[in-house]
């Protein structure tokens, strides 16, 4: 494996009350991400999903917090975070190496080319290394932000709708692939898609204004098949209470 | 779009040459006012020597100020970029000064800097150096969010920020910044000449209609004109390679 775990897993949190101006987004809310597991996050849009993603990866959310954020060892969350966006961010001037690669670039620290070649196979660009962004398919260029995300190596992992813009197919395959490569670590994902989160997620919350609610799946264990009747119960019943949690929005 | 294909160039190079050959057949005007495209092309290859020499003097005035103005304006964005009170103070000062016309300190660059090539540069430098440092600026404030995001979330230092990712971002927006700045120097130079010069190409066009040899004005004004196309070819060139590196998400 890529990411051979220095330490145990990690389980994360974030409790707090986050205002955007006078106006309250979420008020005494209580996040756990669970060590080693896959927490995906679903919910209707503007209801903070994306503010709660920024807030644990230290990003500028436009709003003011307080509360705690944190982790299981007691260590500051701030460096150990890998982000991944819906597009890709791939900087169209680097080659593939050039943006798995790039994390190390920017603290100054040696590129270890070893690692980055390794990881370049495993999403399987070793034939696209040197190739720029552009000459790319939207899911090789997502395959290759997941590698650079796998190269940070970090014990969290945020993941922001990465597979939203993919088409059906490439997505299913980004998103075993994505499962297998982060087994050890920590994940937050958020997505729109209820049958993505229902294949992937060891817990499922929900996000409505008056916070977070855990979704019960009691289908196996992740990666699930989204055809298995179970999991097609379970996404009726999901896509009621996301109705209602939107219902209630307007 | 189309792209024009050298071909294109060439039919609307005729097509003008045609006009301005119908021009001096229906007015009939007399050579001395507007010479014919034979003439002015006999005058070009008579004094071909005489055009080069002076060629040469505005090409260097302008490459020089060229390279200066847009290093000067490259470094401005960038200080204007990372220092806040640079552009609380400095970008005002800027703006202003725009609203003088730099033909009218081409008298006063004269008396300061002389005759020579020095006033002609400082005069090309003068004319490009806002809008290479407004386009760069600009370029390097509009760094796509999410690129900064991802960099601050591996811990980037600002001033790696700024070279790794804002400036290589801006470069197409200082690409263009220079293409404008091509055309606008060689303006500046000619500018320069006119005030006062004894070389270069503006000051071979008074020497040359104070003569009345009005063939040899307007070949000196083709020659101005072929020195700004071959500046902009050279420059689109770099451009279009800086663009390639720095493509955007579609092509």
């Amino acid at each position: 494996m890529a990411s051979k775990p220095e330490t145990d897993p990690l389980r994360f949190h974030l409790k707090g009350t986050f205002r955007h101006g006078r106006q309250v987004l979420f008020q005494d809310l209580s996040l756990t991400l669970e060590a080693g597991q896959w927490t995906c996050l679903l919910g209707p849009s503007g209801v903070g999903k994306s503010t709660l993603l920024k807030l644990l990866a230290g990003l500028p959310s436009g709003g003011e917090f307080s509360g705690d954020i944190g982790a299981s060892d007691a260590q500051p969350i701030g460096s150990r975070i890998a982000y991944m966006a819906q597009s890709d961010l791939l900087y169209p001037w680097l080659t593939v190496y050039g943006n798995v690669v790039l994390g190390q670039n920017l603290r100054g620290e040696i590129e270890d080319g070893e690692r980055a070649n390794e990881l370049i196979r495993q999403v399987g660009l070793q034939a696209h290394r040197d190739k720029r962004p552009h000459q790319l398919s939207g899911g090789m260029r997502q395959r290759a932000a997941l590698a650079r995300t796998l190269m940070e190596d970090t014990p969290l992992v945020l993941l922001d709708e990465p597979f939203s813009a993919l088409d059906t197919r490439t997505r299913r395959e980004m998103q075993e692939l994505a499962f297998r490569l982060l087994q050890d670590k920590t994940v937050l994902l958020v997505t729109h898609d209820a049958a993505e989160a229902l294949r992937l997620a060891q817990t499922l919350l929900v996000m409505t204004e008056s916070g977070l609610e855990v979704q019960d799946i009691d289908a196996g264990e992740p990666l699930r098949q989204i055809t298995d009747d179970r999991i097609v119960a379970s996404q009726s019943r999901l896509l009621i209470r996301l109705n209602q949690a939107d219902g209630a929005d307007a | 779009m189309h792209k024009p294909t050298p071909k294109d160039f060439l039919v609307s190079l005729l097509v003008i040459v045609f006009g301005w050959q119908c021009i001096v057949w229906v007015s009939g005007a007399p050579s001395f006012i507007l010479p014919d495209p034979v003439r002015v092309a006999l005058a070009f290859y008579n004094n071909f020597g005489l055009l080069w020499e002076h060629f040469l003097v505005t090409a260097s005035e302008v490459l020089i100020g060229l390279l200066l103005g847009s290093l000067l304006g490259a470094l401005t964005a960038l200080h204007l970029t990372m220092s806040k009170t640079a552009q609380r103070f400095l970008m005002p000062v800027l703006v202003l000064t725009q609203t003088i016309p730099v033909f009218a300190l081409a008298p006063i660059l004269t008396l300061w800097l002389g005759y020579g090539l020095s006033s002609k540069i400082a005069m090309a430098v003068l004319i490009i150096y806002f809008p290479v440092t407004s386009t760069f600026f600009d370029g390097l404030r509009n760094t796509p969010q999410g690129y900064l995001d991802l960099a601050q979330s591996m811990r980037a230092t600002r001033w790696r920020i700024l070279f790794q990712v804002r400036v290589p971002a801006a470069l197409p927006a200082l690409a263009s910044g220079i293409r404008l700045a091509a055309v606008y120097a060689p303006i500046g130079a000619v500018i320069g000449e006119w005030v006062g010069a004894s070389q270069g190409l503006g000051y071979l066009m008074l020497l040359a209609n104070g003569r009345v040899k009005i063939d040899l004005m307007f070949a000196a004004l083709i020659a101005l004109c072929l020195l700004t196309i071959g500046l902009r070819s050279i420059i689109e060139l770099i451009g279009r390679r800086i663009e390639q590196r720095t493509a955007p998400e579609s092509d």
